[in-house]
């Protein structure tokens, strides 16, 4: 009979991914590239976002993005349809996209010496935020019809990301949404997160948004 | 959610550790996992049981130990226990504050130890 032995592992799991996801930011750091991790529901706005982004900035920034959406090209075709280079990863039926994969979607694009990559991350407020992507800038969309409790239901998205943008503000009047107690909920997790409240259909507080964005490229260069 | 993926990397870990400590079979796995994640125990122990047929982990039990979400305020420094359901409602005991908070832990995902023979 072998005698049972205590092994003290002490590691944490998710070190391997942790580490390549600095690696990673250091490696775009010298380049100047600023890699932006795009969380939100399904169906909240994620590529209407992008096709909104894109058509603010793309004279002024070369910029691409990478579509982990579950094994279909609809979100792919249409980020293309504005000449911009889109890579659609295969991620099957995977529930968020690591460091791994994102490399994977680096490797394969083509456009060279960008200044912006944004990532449309798999559609889900759960574990995308457990995974660093090697992002500098996390940023997710909440639309209205989602509810205003979803802080509280999800307070691990909401406390890492950088700026939160409020999406189908269109929509206000058909919901009972309201969004000072989003505001107040979401700033008792992350105190200093950037919000934003827009409506990619009417295209309101899509600008603020960009020159957010456009303020973080020129402070990441900067840096 | 992403059961399956952090369950392979326990997997790879304690295979390792079994290699580098020279074991047959590992008999259980202690994790330390915050209450922030919302991973489901009966999901990890399903996966891992699926994961580690033929390996040395193969019948192990995971024992999984929850890490209490604490909170500091940043404006008194008091740390605060707190419930997931709660967290969007916390209200500083110390100050009564209840916007500025940061998370001291309840998101970590943590082998502890594992007994072998
Ligand atoms: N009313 C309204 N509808 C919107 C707005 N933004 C997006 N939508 C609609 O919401 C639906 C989903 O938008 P998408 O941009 O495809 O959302 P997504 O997050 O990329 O969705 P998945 O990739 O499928 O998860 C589409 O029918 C959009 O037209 C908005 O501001 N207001
Ligand atoms: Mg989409
Ligand atoms: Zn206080």
């Amino acid at each position: 009979m072998d005698a049972i032995k205590l092994i003290e592992v002490k590691e944490d799991i998710l070190a391997d991914n942790d580490a390549a996801a600095r690696e990673l930011r250091l490696k775009l750091k010298s380049q100047n590239t600023l890699l932006i991790n795009l969380m939100a529901s399904p169906g909240a706005g994620k590529t209407s976002l992008l096709l909104q982004t894109i058509g603010e900035l793309k004279n002024a920034f070369r910029m691409a993005v990478i579509e982990a959406d579950i094994d279909s090209t609809v979100d792919a075709e249409k980020i293309a349809a504005t000449g911009i280079e889109s890579i659609q990863l295969r991620t099957g039926g995977f529930c968020h996209l690591d460091v791994a994969m994102v490399k994977k979607g680096l490797e394969a694009i083509d456009t060279p010496s960008l200044d912006i990559i944004i990532i449309e991350n798999v559609g889900n407020l759960v574990c995308p935020a457990e995974f660093d992507t090697g992002a500098e800038i996390d940023v997710m969309i909440l639309s209205v019809p989602e509810g205003d409790d979803k802080p509280l239901k999800y307070p691990l998205m909401f406390s890492k990301c950088h700026a939160l943008l409020v999406n189908k503000t269109d929509l206000m009047p058909y919901t009972d949404f309201n969004m000072a107690l989003l505001h107040e909920r979401v700033r008792k997790l992350n105190p200093d997160i950037h919000i934003f409240e827009i409506s990619c259909k009417t295209g309101e507080g899509i600008i603020a948004w960009t020159d957010w964005l456009k303020q973080s490229v020129e402070d990441f260069v900067k840096n | 959610m992403h059961e399956l993926a952090v369950t392979e990397k326990i997997l790879d870990i304690v295979v390792k550790h079994a290699r580098m400590n020279r074991v047959n079979k590992i008999r259980s796995i202690t994790l330390k996992i915050g209450e922030m994640s919302d991973i489901e125990n009966e999901w990890i122990q399903h996966y891992f049981d699926y994961l580690s047929k033929n390996t040395v982990a193969e019948g192990t039990v995971l024992k999984i130990e929850k890490t209490p979400i604490v909170l500091k305020c940043n404006q008194c420094q008091r740390t605060i226990e707190i419930s997931k359901a709660k967290l969007g409602e916390v209200v500083c005991p110390g100050c009564s504050g209840r916007k500025d908070f940061s998370i001291v832990s309840g998101r970590e995902y943590f082998i502890k130890e594992m007994e072998a023979e």
